[in-house]
């Protein structure tokens, strides 16, 4: 099956720091791919070079087989690939329900119906079934900025499941989020690569989380794949383990 | 559960302000009548920079001189003997054009470096107002503006121009709410409070932005259109730098990002000079002592006051929402 993602020698550097240095990876149709690596490692940079938000030094990123290097993030977005990022970023002052429209709005119908249309552009129905998918349906009217910082980060990762994409990149969804709400998103983001087929790659620091969702597992070091694999691979792989796992 | 009496204060409140303004002209003289057109006039020029400013989130010190823009246009195109309706729709697209053109800048710069930007625009149009005396007639301007008749009645008097500025400011302000409900209006916020985040769900940054430039100077133009016949002669003093602050005052003072904090705005900075003139010279210096207060104690306006009061309200009615669900989401497992 043709990939959905490919990585080609991605490398990105700032200035005197080498971040990125010459990543290569696909993402396969249905699945959940990890990445981890140490704090640092150029996991958060590599997602912003794939996705626009920065230009890499050198290498390529194709989407079903077209070459998709140097597109803006908007273009990206408008492509099928969508993205939660690091540090929590919903908006405050927007309800649960306008996020979600807001998330899906600017893949309906055009700029001049975007104006003339509904102020919803339709999208009311769809952002309900979401918020009754995350089960937030008791807050679907309250701010977002009013949210616990656990139901934030669900609605983050709602956000990015919004417009259907192809694909779905989320970086450290659990990051910050306690034991429980952790439990329930793991079983959400399931839910949703079963239910919708839909495809994701994920950058989580906890290893029980990555190591129960995903199908295979990108470790990087340093800014390089230091190995490829499912979890029971790269639990066995000893480079792993010296780099990453033994402490 | 909300009461619909609470509900109901809104409506009821917009119905009966609507109510007073029509009814207004009957109880007030002549410079009453033209204080209340003014501020009509004035708050259409506010609103439209509160689309770029509240809304959008992209500073303009710019908004003047669209106000300007429109005016000379009416004045021009009225005393060619056009009529003001065609000096509208001009104007309209005359700013619109200008204030697209505008906006590039706000795609490399943001904040004061913007607002240079847009301030040194101002004070390029201010500079076209006064020396090209071929079209604008420099400082002694243009007078006799007429004011126009509408299908058949004259709007000479000050109550019937009155009328018409009411009538714009009430479709200027239909025209913007359903901008700010539409998905539009939802880009625009997404844009001032997180532009980062909006790219990333595929909202086409530049174009909102130079729309939000785009819109609030066309209305400005709006705003300069009735200027023109409201006081029946234009020149350049009026349209300097100081207007364009006195309008992003408005819009701060009122409450940027709220729907009616550009009425609210415009009516202060409008009415409070008058009511404050038996101070003589010192009403310039409680007007500005008052701003200063009302901005350190709420810097998001009047109305922000108001909204905030509300939210605490909401917030702890969420948090009572979520005690009450607490066995199903923070604490419990996945049902
Ligand atoms: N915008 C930037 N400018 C300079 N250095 C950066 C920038 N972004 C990231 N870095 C550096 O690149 C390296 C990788 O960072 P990052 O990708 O955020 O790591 P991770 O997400 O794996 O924790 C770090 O050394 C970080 O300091
Ligand atoms: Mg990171």
């Amino acid at each position: 099956m043709k990939p959905v993602l490919e990585v080609r020698d991605i490398h990105k550097s700032f200035g005197g720091i080498h971040a990125v240095r010459g990543v290569s990876f696909d993402v396969r149709p249905g699945e959940i791919l990890g990445i981890i690596g140490p704090n640092g490692c150029g996991k958060s940079t590599l997602f912003n070079c794939i996705l626009g938000q920065l230009p890499p030094s050198s290498g390529e990123v194709w989407l079903e087989g077209e070459r998709v290097t140097g597109l803006r993030p908007s273009q990206l977005n408008r492509l099928g690939v969508s993205r939660t990022f690091q540090l929590l970023q919903v908006f405050p002052k927007l309800s649960v329900r306008e996020n979600l429209i807001l998330a899906g709005q600017e893949h309906r119908g055009s700029m001049l119906s975007r104006l003339l249309g509904p102020g919803d552009a339709g999208l009311t129905p769809d952002a309900d079934k979401m918020i009754a998918f995350f089960k937030m349906q008791h807050l679907a009217d309250e701010r977002a900025g009013g949210l616990s910082f656990g139901q934030q980060k669900l609605l983050d990762a709602a956000m990015a499941f919004m417009a259907g994409p192809r694909l779905v990149l989320l970086d450290e969804p659990a990051g910050g989020v306690n034991l429980t709400m952790l439990g329930n998103l793991k079983e959400r983001l399931k839910a949703i690569n079963e239910e919708q087929g839909a495809t994701f790659v994920v950058i989580e620091h906890n290893m029980d989380f990555v190591m129960s969702l995903c199908s295979r597992v990108v470790v990087l070091a340093e800014g390089k794949v230091l190995a490829i694999g499912t979890p029971a691979d790269i639990r066995a792989n000893q480079a792993v383990i010296d780099a990453y796992l033994g402490h | 559960m909300i009461p619909p009496l609470a509900r109901l204060w809104q409506p009821a409140a917009l119905v009966l302000a609507i109510m007073l303004l029509i009814a207004l002209p009957f109880g007030l003289e002549r410079y009453g009548i033209y204080i209340l057109s003014l501020w009509a006039v004035t708050t259409i020029a506010a609103i439209g920079l509160n689309l770029t400013l509240g809304y959008a989130g992209q500073i303009s010190l710019a908004q003047g001189a669209f106000v300007g823009i429109g005016a000379y246009t009416a004045a021009i195109m009225t005393s060619a003997g056009w009529p003001l309706l065609v000096a509208l729709i001009v104007a309209i697209i005359l700013c619109f054009a200008v204030g697209w053109l505008l906006g590039y800048p706000a795609l490399r710069v943001q904040h004061h470096y913007l607002a240079f930007v847009t301030l040194a625009f101002s004070t390029l149009a201010f500079l076209v107002f006064r020396n090209e005396q071929w079209l604008t007639g420099g400082i002694y301007g243009i007078f006799g503006i007429p004011r126009p008749t509408i299908f058949g009645f004259s709007t000479r008097s000050a109550q019937a121009f009155y009328y018409v500025c009411l009538g714009a400011l009430g479709a200027v302000s239909l025209m913007a709410w359903w901008l700010v409900r539409s998905p539009w209006g939802r880009a625009f916020t997404a844009l001032r409070e997180n532009p980062l985040r909006a790219q990333s769900l595929g909202i086409d940054t530049r174009r909102y932005t130079l729309m939000a430039f785009a819109i609030g100077s066309a209305i400005g133009g709006v705003s300069g259109v009735l200027y023109a016949p409201l006081v029946e002669f234009v020149d350049p003093t009026p349209f300097s730098l100081v207007l364009s602050l006195n309008l992003l005052l408005m819009v701060i003072v009122g409450g940027q990002g709220f729907f009616f904090g550009p009425f609210l705005g415009a009516l202060i900075a409008v009415l409070l000079p008058e009511w404050l003139r038996f101070t003589k010279g010192y009403y310039l210096i409680i007007y500005a002592l008052v701003v200063m207060l009302l901005l350190i104690w709420s810097p998001s306006g009047i109305l922000g006051i108001l909204d905030e009061a509300l939210t605490r309200r909401k917030t702890r009615r969420a948090s009572a929402l979520r005690a009450a669900a607490r066995p199903t989401l923070d604490e419990g497992r996945a049902p």
